[in-house]
């Protein structure tokens, strides 16, 4: 039946409660409010992150697994090669890099959730921009992984590491730089699959690799010539090379275990900065993050 | 044609009526994907405080058009405005001015109701101000104003749906699109979120667009069109609609079956039979018959009853066919079609 208080199909105006509060009027769209939108997305992935205590605890179990485990385990037939040197501490750089790459791309994979359970909708449609949603979601992964990354950074005593402030911070900056990029990365990856074990499947047979190519779990130097070419390939490679200078720089090693274990990376024989490979880390990023955006804005 | 010089156009020549109230303004909208065409040519208006209805089977286009004014997807031609704007190359401002509640929960479940309000509110730009006493509004508005803290996957389908539409009413928007927005609900949700809908049509001065292929359901609308293969077969409000069926459906109960049978005959010059346990017959405006019938009769009359034709009577009139045919039909044909399309490749 018709609306009995309108028969001419005309509202007749809400006597109590629209004048109680003024009409809505959405702006048009200003740089504001698409800082706002980046800001909901990425205030999104903390809340959901907190609710979700398991995960925080599970994400955790690879990286002791790696660190104490493996790293304790395997001393015992290392220490030969390690001239004195804690294998947990020689692992622990690419420790700090495999947490933070495992929880971006659990974060990135909520995408395919989203888009599974619907909630991808409700922002595609939304009246801003894609590059607004990619980039607060990428800064929600970096967020959430870096979190985790700082329980890491927590454990340094436990495998030698000294609590030097600058370390600290360096480490942590370069967390943020993997977890931004890998984030990106998994984004990008989103925009295509659209299925969540194929995500996963897909995630899993390019990370894996290239954390063990990256270096994270031996030193760089004096590799077989194949291994040596993939491992330059692998973008991890120069994340986990910095953050393992980094933590070198504050032990006190001999200069042998020190050039044995921390070599850097060469490209023909050059000795790539630091800053360098941040630099080559933060550029993959951003050029994963702009095919993001452009995939993401194709999609009606 | 591109949507920009048929708007153009359409300016020019003025519209078949006067548009400039209408809410939305549809011409000659279409929508092909590749051999299927969805949409083959619509034009309608919808003015601004209405309820409008889109009735027909699954696979009538109802769905691609409501996507279509929604800026969801591309019309392939013809044109669409949405409170002013053109939904084709305005489609930011058209989002701004339309609440959208799909047939699939698009909200997140791991967060709470207010948090799904909130990112709504902070995704459409809504004024930092306005955003707690609007929410408390609108959710009050669907009686979820007590459960804001709960989250949503603890909610039952009926309590998501009417979040959805609270949501998609959080930022004003001048028209509300529900595409289906009761299906897959248990009877008595279905009427409490009509309950709901008919009471925001009082709160706001909003437009209403909707899609549903319940029958019973699109008679909450003002005016309703139903559409079949991609077309808008007819368009009017649901009493003009039924009252072109014809005829009322009446029932009497007897004390004498055959006479009261013999006396319509005689007096009334109508074919009367036993249906259902009672005098069955179809005559124009019932309701005033039955006066007449009671006095000429001749035959003690029981009881009484006179059913309007439904919307299932108009749907059959008009397309030859039921609606649950009409769907059967649809998606036979959209497999022959996608058939032939694979087969071709």
């Amino acid at each position: 039946m018709a609306s009995t208080t309108a028969p001419s199909g005309r509202a007749t105006p809400p006597p109590s409660l629209t004048h109680q509060i003024a009409a809505v009027r959405v702006p048009r769209s200003s740089i504001r409010s698409e800082l706002r939108a980046v800001k909901i997305v990425w205030q999104r992935e903390l809340i959901r992150f907190t609710k979700d205590r398991l995960r925080i605890i599970t994400s955790l179990v690879q990286p002791f697994l790696f660190l104490f485990v493996l790293g304790t385990g395997l001393s015992r037939l290392a220490s030969a090669g390690t001239h004195g040197v804690n294998l947990r501490t020689f692992v622990y750089p690419g420790v700090l890099c495999m947490a933070v790459m495992f929880i971006a791309i659990f974060s990135a994979a909520s995408i395919v959730w989203d888009r599974e359970f619907g909630f991808l909708r409700e922002m595609m449609v939304a009246p801003v921009r894609r590059s607004s949603l990619v980039i607060g979601k990428c800064l929600g992964g970096a967020t959430v992984a870096a979190f985790e990354g700082v329980i890491l950074i927590c454990l340094a005593g436990l495998v030698g590491v000294p609590y030097a402030p600058i370390l600290l911070l360096e480490i942590f900056g370069l967390q943020l730089l993997v977890a931004f990029s890998i984030t990106a990365f998994g984004v990008m990856a989103a925009a295509r699959v659209k299925q969540m074990q194929s995500f996963m499947a897909l995630t899993q047979m390019i990370i894996l690799p290239m954390y063990f190519l990256s270096g994270a779990l031996f030193p760089v130097s004096g590799l077989p010539q194949w291994l040596a070419i993939l491992n330059r390939l692998d973008p991890l490679t120069y994340a986990v090379d910095p953050m393992r200078r980094a933590v070198f720089a504050h032990l006190r090693i001999s200069p042998l275990a020190r050039h044995i274990l921390d070599p850097g990376v060469t490209w023909f024989g050059w000795h790539l900065p630091g800053l360098f490979e941040a630099g080559v880390v933060a550029l993959l990023g951003l050029l994963m993050l702009g095919i993001a955006i452009f995939e993401f804005s194709r999609i009606e | 044609m591109s949507a920009a010089t048929s708007a153009n156009g359409a300016a020019a020549t003025a519209a078949p009526e006067p548009s400039d109230s209408a809410t939305v303004v549809v011409r000659g909208l279409e929508k092909h994907y590749g051999e299927i065409e969805a949409v083959r040519g619509i034009d309608f208006d919808v003015e601004q405080g209405e309820t409008f209805g889109f009735l027909g089977p699954n696979g009538a286009g109802k769905s691609t058009t409501i996507s279509m004014l929604c800026t969801l997807i591309l019309p392939t031609g013809g044109y669409a405005r949405v409170a002013g704007h053109d939904v084709a190359s305005d489609r930011d401002a058209v989002r701004r001015n339309i609440g959208l509640v799909f047939q699939d929960t698009t909200l997140d479940g791991y967060l709470s109701a207010e948090q799904n309000m909130r990112l709504h509110a902070e995704l459409y730009g809504v004024p930092r101000e306005l955003v707690r006493p609007r929410m408390q509004q609108v959710m009050e508005m669907v009686g979820l104003w007590e459960r804001r803290k709960s989250a949503v996957n603890t909610f039952s389908g009926g309590m998501k749906r009417r979040l959805e539409i609270a949501r998609g009413l959080m930022h004003s928007p001048r028209v509300l699109f529900l595409d289906e927005p009761t299906v897959g609900l248990d009877p008595q949700t279905r009427a409490s979120i009509w309950t709901y809908i008919r009471e925001l049509k009082v709160a706001e001065d909003i437009t209403i667009f909707l899609t549903t292929h319940y029958m019973d359901e699109a008679e909450n609308c003002d005016r309703i069109a139903i559409m079949d293969k991609g077309k808008i077969i007819v368009l009017d409000t649901p009493e003009a609609l039924k009252s072109a069926v014809g005829k009322d459906r009446v029932q009497i109960q007897t004390d004498d079956d055959d006479a009261a049978i013999a006396a319509l005959a005689e007096h009334f010059d109508i074919k009367a039979q036993i249906a259902e346990g009672a005098v069955t017959f179809g005559v124009p405006g019932g309701e005033q018959f039955v006066p007449r019938l009671f006095a000429e009769l001749g035959v003690p009359i029981r009881s009484v009853s006179v059913s309007r034709p439904s919307l299932d009577d108009v749907f059959m009139l008009h397309t030859g066919s039921t609606i649950r045919d009409a769907e059967e039909d649809a998606a036979t044909n959209q497999m022959r079609t996608m058939a032939r399309a694979f087969g071709r490749r």
